[in-house]
């Protein structure tokens, strides 16, 4: 293997490789449950082009190759479950390109969240990007590319949704572009062409290496507010969200639900944000929100919560900071959660059968969920904090992750980002003709099968 | 067990009905506030009860005494009306439980005690608090919010707790008999509430307002005058003791600071509007609070004082975007006394 440690340094320089145990040991675990695999090599490229020469030598070597963003995913994605290179992509952080007309931004894949928000807010103060609630350091290119969601998915959908174009390498070492600009200069779009990003979103880098994204930007209103709808009726949520959605003036709206602290318990609570260009604006917005939520007001059963401007700021912020908080509950840093993609209608079970489950595994929890769309579905999330430093606190995360993999499943949605272990219950129940086509498209982009392996092993 | 000392002969026997027809929201004739009273004895629904915006008003108009906003809200809770929707009065009520957090320790004259609101303990400081004490948290929250909610049963049920707390975690032991109430609501708890409610309280109340007032004669020799507009916002809560208007008044003549002259103010303040909006009513605490808002900013103020820290907290920052600094009173006379920043 010395050989391949030094072509991966001849390629990016002896200060960006590594096969040292620190850097093994670092790059072999997330913050999540997942057992931790350690690579041989840890290598990080700074250019597409190194990229590709790191691809091509994968492929003579027959080396696994894991691509990574922030490392941040919490079910050990980019842990390297058969060995091989990590190929963290945090050098590639360069923002390319803002079209303020078309409102586009192209950068490199390993961009991290908050460089884009602090750029654009210098640079671009009337345009931002959907940001998602994940540390800073989260990446532009990983959070698109799992299907993520954030302050905008309201708005306008999952992060992927967003994607206007990418540049990747593929496993057997080509560059492609996918969408308006492998014709045009332009980042603008995936139509009207046949929509080939689908090949790399939600495959968790086994199809390739995406080095470049362009994602769409949205008008950065300057007046904002928020309004926290609580109910203590899960069966009404639903409906909550059906009626906020649908006036479609919001920008982002979230459920949290929690045991803690005291007086949380037992309520559900909608976040409701929304901006505006002016004063009027944001009130008439506020006005149709509360509008559509009148039935219930009127009946007494829910209602929005008397917040004064200084309390109100925290619930403005994006990301949100108390969700780092509550992943340091148990203390030692452990936080993993089951992020379940389905229906709005679903929030009622999901809600109850989440509590259950932490119940009957003896851990905490926090649950969720973050409308998509004007409420064509939700991700709803069941997190469990734990302390890394005590192994049974982890497996009982661990054992509550399974079974709420197994719940989201059997309700009839589908586990996000899910880990090794969830996805074959996903592909277990996964169509056979899905199941099949997706069998050949990886054979047929991926031949020698180095990218991520153990990731959506369909055979 | 804590009855209500509310007169029905005595409301039986009224002929002004000012409770409703002096009342600001309501809009109510002669004719209908009859009605209303009518149905408010027989314990039956009344208009009154949906729409009463828990302002306090109130008790102030009443010349009986006879507490019709206690007996308001008494009703409202006998007949099951909630003013704010169930899950958020069920939170709050939740939200503001004693926690049993109490530290007992020997406490010194004066203490101060700042109800629910840790944030405001930094007030206490300089010369005007020299050598004071602090209470401060869910354990001594005077609960008086409660009526704003239709739970005057969380009054009774809490109340007495948190006298206990005070009285034998801190001031018996202490061998001190005054606490200084931050919160003007406090004050109106021990003195007014209480009392209406046949709940006893051990200490003598000391209202923020009097203890400035004697304090400032005391340090008169440092007052820097401030030579500046000031506008007044008064609380829903001072309704229970209008006889601590006065020393707004003379506070502001010792330290040299001009009330200014406005629509609402006095018997004819507004409301912050935090309450209009857990009733739900966001059209009308707009309304509300931008006549509020025109009315400070016409007088050239520099300074709105507030006699509740809630309100300031509500307020505060559309006051500030009309050029106007929100400040508590005490803060005010601090600047007066050379030891806070300096009006410009």
């Amino acid at each position: 293997m010395e050989d391949v440690y030094q072509e991966l340094a001849r390629i990016v320089g002896p200060a960006y490789v590594s096969n040292q145990p620190e850097e093994r040991f670092i790059y072999s675990r997330d913050p999540g449950t997942m057992e931790p695999r350690e690579p041989d090599f840890v290598v990080l490229p700074a250019t597409t082009d190194e990229v590709q020469k790191i691809v091509l030598l994968a492929n003579r070597k027959k080396v696994p190759l894991v691509p990574m963003g922030g490392g941040l995913v919490l079910s050990g994605l980019s842990r390297p479950l058969k060995g091989g290179i990590v190929l963290d992509l945090k050098r590639m952080n360069r923002i390319l390109e803002v079209n303020e007309k078309s409102r586009y931004v192209l950068v490199e894949a390993g961009t991290s969240q908050g460089m884009l928000q602090a750029y654009l807010k210098k640079n671009h103060p009337t345009l931002k990007h959907s940001v998602p609630d994940s540390p800073p350091m989260a990446t532009i290119g990983g959070n698109v590319l799992i299907h993520g969601s954030g302050h905008l998915s309201h708005a306008a959908g999952f992060h992927s949704e967003m994607l206007n174009g990418l540049e990747a390498v593929l496993p057997t070492g080509e560059v492609v572009k996918i969408g308006s600009c492998s014709i045009s200069p332009y980042w603008f779009g995936r139509a009207p062409l046949p929509d080939l990003a689908g090949l790399f979103l939600g495959w968790f880098g086994t199809t390739g290496v995406v080095t470049k994204v362009a994602i769409k930007l949205y008008p950065n209103r300057p007046w904002q507010d928020v309004g926290v709808f609580v109910t203590e009726d899960p069966e009404l949520v639903p409906e909550v969200f059906y009626q906020a959605a649908g006036v479609q003036v919001a920008e982002d709206i979230t459920a949290w639900m929690a045991p803690k602290p005291d007086w949380a318990r037992g309520f559900q609570h909608v976040n409701i944000n929304y901006a505006a260009d002016t004063p009027e604006e944001l009130i008439w917005k506020r006005n149709l929100i509360r509008a559509s939520l009148k039935k219930l007001i009127d009946q007494k059963t829910g209602g929005f919560l008397p917040l004064p401007p200084p309390m109100k700021k925290n619930f403005l912020e994006a990301p949100q900071t108390t969700l780092a908080q509550f992943a340091d509950v148990r203390k030692g840093g452990g936080f993993e959660y089951v992020g379940g993609i389905m229906p709005i209608e679903l929030f009622p079970n999901a809600y109850r059968a989440g509590i259950e489950i932490a119940a009957r595994q003896g851990t905490t929890y926090s649950t969720g969920a973050r409308i998509i769309g004007p409420g064509h579905c939700m991700m709803f999330f069941f997190a469990y904090p734990f302390n890394r430093a005590d192994e049974a606190d982890v497996e009982r995360a661990r054992r509550a992750l399974e079974e709420t993999n197994g719940l989201v499943l059997d309700l009839g949605g589908i586990p996000w980002k899910a880990e090794a272990p969830a996805q074959r219950q996903i592909l277990g129940r996964m169509d056979p003709g899905t199941l099949n086509l997706m069998d050949r498209i990886r054979a047929m982009l991926d031949p020698q099968g180095i990218m991520n392996p153990g990731n959506w092993e369909v055979r | 067990m804590n009855d209500l000392k509310f007169s029905r002969e005595i409301c039986e026997r009224c002929e002004t009905f000012d409770c409703l027809t002096r009342c600001q929201y309501l809009k109510m004739d002669f004719a209908t506030a009859r009605e209303e009273r009518g149905r408010l004895l027989q314990g039956e629904k009344a208009r009154v009860l949906e729409e009463c915006v828990t302002c306090y008003a109130c008790e102030e108009y009443c010349s009986h005494g006879n507490h019709p906003f206690y007996h308001i809200v008494e009703r409202q809770e006998q007949l099951g009306i909630w003013p704010v929707p169930k899950p958020v009065t069920k939170q709050q009520i939740l939200m503001m439980a004693p926690k049993g957090k109490i530290s007992p320790k020997k406490v010194q004259s004066p203490v101060v005690n700042m109800c629910y609101f840790p944030m405001f303990t930094g007030s206490i400081r300089g010369k005007l608090f020299e050598g004071a004490s602090t209470i401060v948290g869910s354990d001594f929250f005077c609960n008086v919010m409660w009526l704003h909610f239709g739970k005057n049963s969380v009054i009774r049920e809490r109340l007495p707790e948190v006298i206990a707390n005070i009285w034998e975690h801190y001031l018996s032991d202490s061998g001190v008999e005054e606490l200084v109430c931050f919160h003007d609501e406090c004050y109106g708890t021990y003195t007014r509430l209480a009392p209406a409610f046949g709940i006893k309280v051990p200490f003598k109340p000391v209202h923020i307002f009097d203890y400035l007032n004697k304090r400032l004669d005391e340090l008169k020799d440092r007052i820097q005058p401030l030579g500046q507009k000031v506008a007044y916002q008064r609380s829903c809560s001072n309704r229970l003791v209008p006889e601590t208007q006065p020393w707004v008044d003379e506070i502001f003549k010792k330290i040299g600071a001009e009330r200014v002259d406005r629509k609402y103010d006095r018997e004819n303040a507004l409301c912050c509007g935090t309450i209009f909006r857990a009733q739900q009513k966001d059209d009308l605490a707009d309304d509300v609070q931008k006549r509020n808002l025109d009315d400070m900013a016409a007088t050239g103020a520099k300074f709105c004082v507030f006699s509740c820290p809630a309100c300031l907290f509500t307020l505060g920052e559309s006051v500030f975007k009309r050029g106007i600094m929100p400040i508590l009173l005490n803060d005010l006379c601090q600047i007066a006394l050379g030891e806070g920043m300096k009006g410009g």
